[in-house]
């Protein structure tokens, strides 16, 4: 129904205000240069801020120099099955600096209202073989390229969006579990009752602050599925997901494929090298589904894998948030 | 006319004693409960079921799958007994297709059951799309539901006609309703035309239905990356399993109303016999594709699959497993395989062994494997790493169980369940033949 209307309206202003458009590219152009100035002559505010440019460098520059202007016009033409154009996000996880510390694990639960039994991002204590080295494995959606869960899915209710991130739309959401069932990676969870979340409002940028369900999927309800969104409502503001900022380890690294950068927050690193240097991998690449969630093997460790042992509850996630 | 009125007199629909009676009301005591339990899980979620984002399918999928399964006996009988003309048949198409109608129709309503959200079912039809293999149970399965019910129509016709004269003068009320569904039959030759074509088709159509719902069925799980799913051999699995399942039932309703509506010259121990048969045939087919599923499997040792069969091997499915497999399929080989083992009551204990066997199996299909992931099960309460259904799970399971039966109850207490018209005409036939031979 939103994308009928978004179309409609989209038809309306090509026909009709054609004109008014032209008039509108002036005024944005004009703005802009307005603004530019303004922020020259301005006075610094001091508040420093982290973008990461078209080539991928991070510079950090004033917020004032921040233009308002482009980002509302983003937020008009934001599809929420189509994504954000000519963006293809990525995730690494260093499997080397992995201590199951959780703290990714938390900060997600928290974040989501994450409120059953299960969570979104999962710490596997993995040994392969009994002659090779255990490790921490955390794992989040793999957001495939060749999403298993999409193509099962009867009601279109989880899709695949052009930058790469596999989303699910709790409203239409019939609950059968068919996607569950054809994840290879297990990473989708059910809420088998009322979620009780309380009220959630996100900040999504625009002029009204509303329940984000198109963003992030969120609230959880009822007998649909939930699981990791790769945090668009925070890409969305040039920020990092959850898990990435919260670990201290800086075990996630987040980017664009298409800009060929993935950063930790703290390191910025061109992902082809990163991955063609350290040997990255797929989980089971054998079966197709293209993830675009890359591991580095647990070699070189920086970290001891005893020291997370004190961490790991078998039985049970990390506390749920009040 | 003097034959029918002895066929009418046999065959025609009896009221149920005071076994029928209490027969009906505890099937729909059960069903009530039932319904209460599923109204409970509506209210409280899925919460009141064992099911976790492990054991994501549970009985209720098993149940659903084991009904689709059952409802192949219809095309069977159709492709073995009625194209083929087999003239000892007639007394057990009927039964064959009712029990078809009952399971079709069960099988459509449990795998609602199983949705977290039966109030957007409409989502199906407006949000459809073809790719996934929900959408194309969602199609065969009405289509299925309209085939078998047509089957068991048409050919009730003429049937629906006699009984609407036969009660014409004791019961004038049940005699409009014959006649109403009887679609002013008089028998006419031009009716008897459109009626032998209808059937012709219909006939021939089920059989492309039912070899299809049987593999979209298998589909569902073999289209899923999951060890002991992830299977090119499962459709043809499948249709082995289902005609075990379907012959199974059959047996055992076609005693029971032999013995209770006392049809024993109608339906006699040839049938048995030539049932028996045909059930060690199947029963030795779907050994067959066992060995496949799991023995190659085993041979070859992948990681993956050599720790589901564990399981099933020797592991914590093991009991149920072997029951299945020896119970369900090995002892009803041995035992039919000679000549008194078909007779009706032996035929009427093994036919339950198979269905239980059947039912179970469905189970092991489910279970299992969705308890072996690829990625080991870690951080999840410890309930989780088990299924076994709940309560509610059971009590759900068993009212639909219980509905399929009130379904047969039903359809056996108001349709001849031997044709009458067409009994007469053999009869008429043999006769016929007497006559010309002396
Ligand atoms: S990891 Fe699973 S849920 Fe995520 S996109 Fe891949 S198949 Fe879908
Ligand atoms: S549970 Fe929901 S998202 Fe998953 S396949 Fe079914 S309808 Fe689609
Ligand atoms: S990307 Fe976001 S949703 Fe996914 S695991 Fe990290 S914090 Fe959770």
């Amino acid at each position: 129904m939103k994308n009928n209307n978004t179309d409609s309206r989209r038809k309306f202003l090509d026909k009709g205000l054609k004109l008014g458009l032209i008039t509108a590219i002036g005024a944005v152009g004009l703005t802009k240069i307005a603004s530019k100035l303004t922020a020259q002559t301005d006075k610094n505010s001091g508040d420093k801020m982290e973008l990461m440019t078209t080539d991928g460098t991070i510079v950090v520059v004033d917020s004032s120099e921040v233009m308002e202007m482009e980002h509302a016009g983003k937020i008009d033409k934001y599809d929420v099955r189509e994504g954000m154009p000519n963006r293809k996000f990525v995730m690494v996880i260093d499997l080397a600096k992995c201590t199951n510390e959780l703290k990714c694990q938390s900060s997600c639960n928290t974040n989501h209202f994450v409120t059953g039994d299960h969570s979104w991002l999962k710490v596997y204590k993995m040994q392969e073989d009994t002659d090779t080295a255990p490790y921490w494995m955390p794992t989040t959606c793999m957001h495939c390229d060749q999403p298993a869960c999409v193509t099962v899915c009867p009601v279109d209710a989880t899709f695949k969006r052009r930058d790469g991130l596999v989303l699910i739309d709790t409203e239409r959401c019939i609950g059968c579990r068919f996607c569950m069932a054809a994840c290879p990676y297990s990473t989708r969870v059910f809420n088998w009752s009322e979620p009780n979340q309380g009220k959630i409002i996100m900040d999504m940028g625009d002029e009204t602050n509303r329940p984000a369900a198109e963003y992030a999927g969120l609230p959880s309800i009822k007998g649909t599925v939930d699981k990791c969104d790769f945090c668009p409502h925070k890409i969305k503001e040039n920020e990092l997901p959850h898990c990435v900022t919260a670990c201290p380890n800086g075990v996630f690294y987040f980017g664009d494929k298409y800009e060929d950068t993935v950063t930790n927050g703290e390191e910025t690193l061109v992902l082809s090298k990163l991955l063609a240097d350290k040997h990255g991998y797929r989980l089971m690449e054998g079966l197709g589904t293209k993830p675009n969630v890359y591991y580095l093997p647990p070699v070189d460790r920086l970290g001891d894998f005893e020291e997370g042992l004190e961490r790991y509850t078998e039985f049970k996630s990390v506390d749920k948030p009040k | 006319m003097k034959n029918y009125d002895k066929l009418l007199h046999d065959l025609a629909p009896q009221k149920f004693g005071k076994k029928g009676v209490i027969w009906t009301i505890s099937l729909v005591v059960l069903i009530v409960l039932g319904i209460i339990a599923y109204i409970d899980q509506i209210i409280r979620g899925q919460m009141v079921t064992n099911m976790n984002d492990y054991a994501l399918w549970g009985v209720y999928i098993s149940n659903f799958v084991f009904f689709v399964a059952t409802s192949f006996v219809g095309t069977v009988a159709v492709a073995v007994l009625r194209l083929t003309n087999n003239n000892w048949r007639t007394p057990i198409v009927r039964i064959a297709e009712i029990i078809a109608v009952a399971a079709i129709i069960m099988a459509g309503i449990t795998i609602m059951i199983d949705m977290g959200r039966p109030d957007r079912l409409l989502n199906l039809f407006i949000h459809g799309r073809m790719q996934s293999p929900i959408t194309w149970d969602v199609i065969i399965i009405p289509t299925a539901m309209m085939v078998c019910l047509l089957l068991l129509y048409f050919p009730l016709l003429p049937d629906f006609g006699l009984l609407h004269k036969h009660y014409e003068d004791k019961k004038p009320k049940l005699s409009k309703w014959y006649g109403r569904l009887s679609l002013n039959w008089t028998g006419s030759d031009a009716q008897k035309a459109l009626q032998h074509k209808s059937i012709q088709i219909i006939a021939i159509l089920i059989i492309p239905v039912g070899f299809m719902l049987q593999t979209i069925d298998a589909w569902l799980f073999s289209t899923l990356y999951r060890v002991g799913w992830d299977s090119t051999n499962l459709g043809a699995y499948f249709i082995s399993g289902a005609s075990v399942a379907g012959i199974g039932a059959l047996v055992c309703v076609v005693y029971v109303l032999q013995k209770v509506y006392k049809l024993e010259d109608y339906i006699t121990d040839l049938h048995f016999d030539k049932l028996g048969k045909f059930l060690v045939l199947v029963c030795l087919i779907y050994l067959y594709f066992n060995l496949n599923e799991y023995l190659i499997p085993q041979l070859t040792s992948k990681k993956g699959s050599t720790t589901h069969i564990n399981v099933l091997f020797k592991g914590e499915y093991a009991p149920l497993f072997w029951f299945v497999t020896i119970g369900g399929l090995i002892i009803p080989v041995i035992v039919l395989l000679f000549k008194q083992g078909r007779k009706p009551l032996p035929m009427f204990l093994i036919g339950l062994l198979v269905v239980a066997g059947s039912w179970w199996k469905r189970y092991l299909i489910v279970t299992p494997t969705l308890l072996h992931p690829f990625l080991p099960i870690q951080g999840v309460p410890e309930s989780w790493h088990h299924y076994f259904p709940s309560m509610h799970e059971w009590l759900i399971t068993i009212g639909t169980l219980a509905m399929a039966l009130l379904i047969i109850t039903v359809l056996v207490r108001y349709v001849p369940i031997v044709p009458i018209q067409k009994t007469a005409d053999e009869q008429e036939e043999l006769q016929l033949n007497k006559i010309t031979k002396s």
